[in-house]
């Protein structure tokens, strides 16, 4: 990603294939504006909006969440790439429930009590809402009564918890032991995230999965959604 | 650099010389401790830093030093650098980050929630917070990142070292350009003092 002003492009003027492209370009260089653009040109072009969404904007940000994978992007470019998302998404988000969009099932995600970070989980559940996935964004500094009373009410497939704090993580713990209290854990997927964290600690605390990212975390929630639809069929 | 035999090195963030090099200056550590440091900019990649530090402590080791202590806290790797320190069987200073400890990790630990949305300056960050938090996040070229990192903040809390009146504008100024409260609290070196002279005995 650089800084410098891209050539001016005239996006109508490309095939469906070289827009798309250039689509993956336009996020992975975090603009917003001609990804808009974009997105209006392949809908008029008679391109269904989760066509629009899964080709063009996830396929985009999987190549983002690579290269920050990868060391390649760090925070600020990636926060740029999601804006410029987030641009395409506030138009298809009505056109997606008008149109019937598959849904793959629903999360409860929210920063962990003590925890005011929310870079993560926000990137999480965009690219979340982008595969299919129902998100209900729980907000920040969440006690547990709050995680509870959300998957009361919500009644989700998944759990994602994250934290930024190395003081505040171990509440993940917590909020799982209450759950096992109840006799609720294993109603739910419970992912966790966030900087400090890693699989040793996910084990430890008897999450399901640790996703190191947003696109390792819709990863994780398709084929542990697919495992558990797999092991209804069979009982 | 090459090892003294009565000389623990310090291995420390570079965010933390100039007090760890005033401590010594003014305790009269010189001939006991001695100071490495790593990059300051290992703040904004956390998962670099355990990596960082036990080549710097095999390094320092190559270098003759048998004696090593290491200047940072847990600093947002999740345990992982104490698991490397433990592999090469070297303390740190105790806390989770120079937030705590300089402001004493008891009296830090004791005001729970109640700095949850405290953004913290000390004396290095309020001197290199543009080229740190503002370049480095690309806040300068970027301003409508400005909500994403610090919308949640409500105060900047200066937890000074050493202020002097430019130090104090800097962090009110920054406040000011983040739109946010701003708290002086003047905490001195904390547990940074104490750790140093266990280090030197």
């Amino acid at each position: 990603m650089n800084d410098t002003p891209p050539e001016d492009i005239d996006l109508n003027a490309l095939n469906d294939e070289e827009l798309v492209q250039q689509m993956h370009d336009d996020l992975y260089d975090g603009l917003k504006e001609e990804i808009e653009e974009a997105v209006h040109i392949l809908l008029k072009r008679g391109w269904q909006p989760y066509r629009v969404l899964t080709e063009a904007l996830v396929e985009g940000m999987r190549i983002v969440g690579i290269d920050f994978r990868d060391g390649i992007l760090f925070v600020p470019e990636v926060l740029l790439a999601a804006n410029a998302m987030k641009g395409g998404m506030f138009i298809l988000r009505p056109l997606l429930v008008e149109t019937g969009a598959p849904r793959l099932g629903k999360m409860v995600i929210g920063t962990v009590k003590g925890d005011i970070h929310d870079i993560g989980k926000n990137l999480v559940g965009m690219m979340m809402e982008g595969a299919g996935f129902e998100v209900i964004d729980i907000g920040i500094n969440n006690p547990v009564e709050d995680y509870l009373a959300a998957l009361e009410e919500h009644k989700p497939d998944i759990l994602g918890m994250s934290a930024l704090l190395t003081t505040t993580m171990p509440y993940m713990k917590v909020v799982i032991e209450t759950l096992k209290e109840k006799g609720i854990r294993d109603d739910y997927i419970v992912l966790v995230g966030g900087a400090p964290l890693n699989e040793e600690f996910a084990e430890a605390i008897g999450a399901d999965a640790y996703c190191r990212d947003a696109a390792i975390a819709v990863e994780t929630a398709k084929e542990l959604i697919n495992r558990r639809h797999n092991q209804m069929a069979r009982a | 650099m090459t090892a003294s035999a009565a000389r623990t090195l310090l291995i420390a963030c570079g965010a933390l010389a100039r007090e760890v090099l005033e401590l010594i200056e003014r305790n009269g550590w010189g001939g006991k401790l001695q100071i490495a440091c790593l990059p300051a900019e290992l703040h904004n990649f956390p998962r670099k830093i355990p990596a960082a530090v036990r080549d710097r402590i095999r390094r320092a080791r190559q270098d003759g030093f048998e004696r090593i202590f290491v200047l940072y806290g847990d600093c947002g790797t999740g345990g992982l650098l104490d698991a490397v320190l433990e592999e090469e069987g070297v303390e740190r200073i105790e806390g989770p980050h120079c937030y705590s400890f300089f402001s004493g990790n008891e009296a830090f630990a004791a005001r729970g929630d109640e700095d949850m949305t405290s953004f913290f300056l000390t004396d290095f960050l309020a001197r290199h917070f543009d080229k740190l938090i503002w370049e480095g996040f690309k806040l300068d070229r970027h301003k409508e990142l400005l909500p994403l990192y610090f919308g949640n903040y409500e105060r900047i809390v200066y937890i000074a070292q050493e202020p002097s009146e430019d130090l104090q504008r800097r962090a009110e100024e920054i406040a000011a350009r983040l739109n946010l409260a701003y708290e002086f609290r003047p905490v001195g070196y904390g547990d940074l003092e104490s750790t140093l002279a266990r280090a030197a005995g």
